[in-house]
């Protein structure tokens, strides 16, 4: 059974894999192995990463969108943000966690087995990528928690300063169950390793045709349990021929997500009044430098993080998320010193912001200069989409989130598929049932960039298509935007009577 | 007696201050202001998205002074708050008709 699912290599050429698995492995290696016990150090790691995922939803996103908006909508924000969190962590345990990522079920979702936590004891495990390498289940689903946390807050930035409290709470809870629980199983629910290995085991040592067959069946169907985008099955087999999308630690499921929804929700809720017109500035740039701060710093839980253990992996992720994030900052900065005349520190804090998003898919699987050609690249694409085609296409996404994190999570999850080349200084691919090979998968650049292109599209279609129904719904059930009156007002005032700074 | 009001750049307050003191003035009050003039106003740019700001920050100050020492207050002023570039301010000369000081209910002269 796949007690857990966490692993997020893809499992690419498994018939290759299998072939090497008989042609090498001996019967030694079928003889059953004691059940892995959590490390200490891999356990505190991931608790604490769950902290530094926390801190960059609050304070880090809240200060971050607070310092970009007027005063007068400064505790709107900072609420939203925060009511998202404490909602979505609800949901999570409710019945987020067993379909997205607890519970086993098929492609496209998860099952209901582990509704209300049921069956997580402090006892039980979840697979990490190793072999032989397991977490406390509680840490697994509490670090995924913050990933479900997080996600749904992103969106505040693009319908911020005119949207109703109570548009927000019931959009959250609709866009989490439809939209991100789903995606998150899509992309993210993987057979674990050992499972896998066992399965290859069996089925190297098997003696007989029956033998064979039910080994080959446990093989399937821990596969059949896994999410589509994750192992290039079901809807996506004619285009991903078996080829798993790439995603370390979110680029599709977190940014491209929460950011074409964004771009949904500011197409939908309209502009704000005054928008091109008067002079919508931010308030605090020194409270977004501080916010920026924060979510580098707890972007780190975030990318290096999701390699759930505490190994040299992590350390890569850790390395690659710095880097990129230094070039991206860098390379807006002088971007716009090129363009604008200017460099403003507005500017260097989207960059990091976009670079960290455009390494969180790649973040465990390119080489240090890869990621920060990948910074590099990011910023002055996102630079043109906020100043250039934000303009021409004349919607308020109020904070810029599509033009940085669903434009800098495509170009990082395109780039991911490039980036992982060995070639090009990347980790390569994993395939658990090559044992003998030390679980090396086959890569290549062509079909890996499909998958890649097929899981962002995937993402783009099933979030903006649903967003747009549920921010209708929502609409049509209590009203998505605040009185005129309101908005001129200020939604701090007018949403929840009390004012951010008192002069 | 006058009262002089002078709208001059901020970062010049304090060297008009002690230039003031110098020639003895006692007091003078200080408003943050804005406004603009000919120095027009400046843009200012956030992600790409340029804003006009037509209002620039300034700081007004306002004193009363004997008519003795008008000329010698205007001339400090004038000198001290001058850089030479577009926005340096203005001073604004009035006559004034009764001062008095509350805490002693002296007025004229005597009250400055």
């Amino acid at each position: 059974m796949l007690k857990s699912t966490s692993a997020r290599a893809a499992l690419s050429s498994l018939a290759l894999g299998l072939c090497a698995a008989l042609a090498s492995v001996g019967p030694a290696f079928a003889q059953a192995a004691a059940a892995p016990v959590p490390n200490k150090g891999d356990t505190a790691w991931l608790l604490v990463s769950s902290l530094l995922v926390l801190m960059m939803s609050i304070p880090g996103l809240a200060l971050f969108y607070g310092g970009l908006v007027r005063s007068k909508n400064m505790l709107s924000v900072l609420t939203q943000v925060m009511a998202i969190v404490s909602l979505a962590g609800l949901l999570w345990a409710f019945y987020g966690y067993s379909i997205a990522l607890g519970d086993t079920g098929g492609h496209y979702l998860g099952g209901f087995g582990k509704i209300f936590l049921a069956g997580v004891t402090p006892a039980s495990v979840s697979a990490t990528f190793s072999n032989g390498v397991v977490v406390p289940e509680y840490a697994y689903m509490v670090f995924q928690m913050t990933f479900a946390m997080i996600t749904p807050a992103l969106i505040v930035g693009a319908y911020a300063e005119r949207i109703k409290f109570s548009a927000v709470l019931l959009f959250t809870f609709l866009w989490l169950t439809i939209v991100y629980f789903p995606i998150a199983h899509w992309v993210w629910a993987t057979p674990a390793p050992d499972d896998l290995a066992a399965a290859a085991k069996a089925l190297a040592a098997a003696a007989d045709e029956a033998a064979r067959k039910a080994a080959q069946g446990k093989i399937d169907e821990l596969i059949a349990a896994a999410g589509w985008i994750n192992q290039g099955r079901g809807v996506g087999e004619f285009l991903m021929n078996g080829v798993g999308a790439l995603d370390f630690a979110g680029g599709t499921v977190v940014h491209v997500n929460a950011g074409i929804a964004g771009l949904v929700g500011a197409v939908m809720l309209g502009k704000r009044i005054g928008y091109q017109r008067e002079a919508l500035t931010p308030h605090s740039l020194t409270l977004t430098m501080v916010g920026t701060a924060l979510l580098w710093v707890g972007w780190f839980g975030f990318n290096a993080g999701s390699n759930l253990e505490a190994n040299g992996a992590t350390a890569l992720a850790f390395v690659n998320t710095m880097l990129a994030t230094c070039a991206a900052a860098f390379s807006w900065l002088v971007s716009e010193w090129a363009i604008k005349g200017k460099p403003s520190l507005l500017g260097m804090a989207s960059g990091a912001v976009a670079g960290l998003v455009a390494v969180t898919p790649a973040s465990g699987y390119a080489g240090p200069m890869g990621s920060i050609v990948l910074g590099l690249i990011v910023s002055p694409v996102c630079l043109m989409f906020v100043s250039k085609v934000k303009n021409a296409l004349g919607y308020d996404d109020a904070l810029d989130v599509f033009g940085i994190h669903c434009v800098g999570g495509v170009v990082g999850a395109i780039a991911t598929g490039v980036l992982v080349s060995p070639a090009l200084g990347g980790v390569g691919v994993t395939d658990y049932t090559n044992i003998a090979g030390a679980n090396a998968g086959t890569y290549a650049m062509g079909q890996q960039l499909i998958s890649q292109i097929t899981a962002v599209v995937a993402t783009l279609v099933w979030s903006g298509v649903a967003s747009a129904i549920i921010f209708k719904l929502v609409d049509i059930v209590v009203g998505l935007r605040v009185s005129r009156d309101e908005e001129r007002e200020g939604l701090d005032l007018a949403e929840h009577g009390e004012r951010a700074y008192s002069y | 007696m006058k009262i002089v009001m002078a709208i001059i750049k901020p970062f010049k307050l304090d060297d008009v201050r002690d230039a003031l003191t110098g020639v003895g003035v006692h007091g003078l009050t200080v408003t943050e202001v804005k406004g603009y003039g000919r120095q027009k106003g400046h843009t200012e740019i956030y992600r790409g998205a340029e804003y006009a700001v037509s209002f620039l920050p300034k700081v007004k100050i306002e004193l009363a002074v004997a008519d003795e020492l008008v000329g010698r207050v205007v001339e400090t002023i004038e000198q001290v708050a001058r850089t030479g570039q577009i926005g340096d301010g203005k001073i604004f000369v009035s006559p004034l008709e009764k001062v008095v000081r509350i805490r002693t209910g002296e007025s004229g002269e005597d009250a400055l």
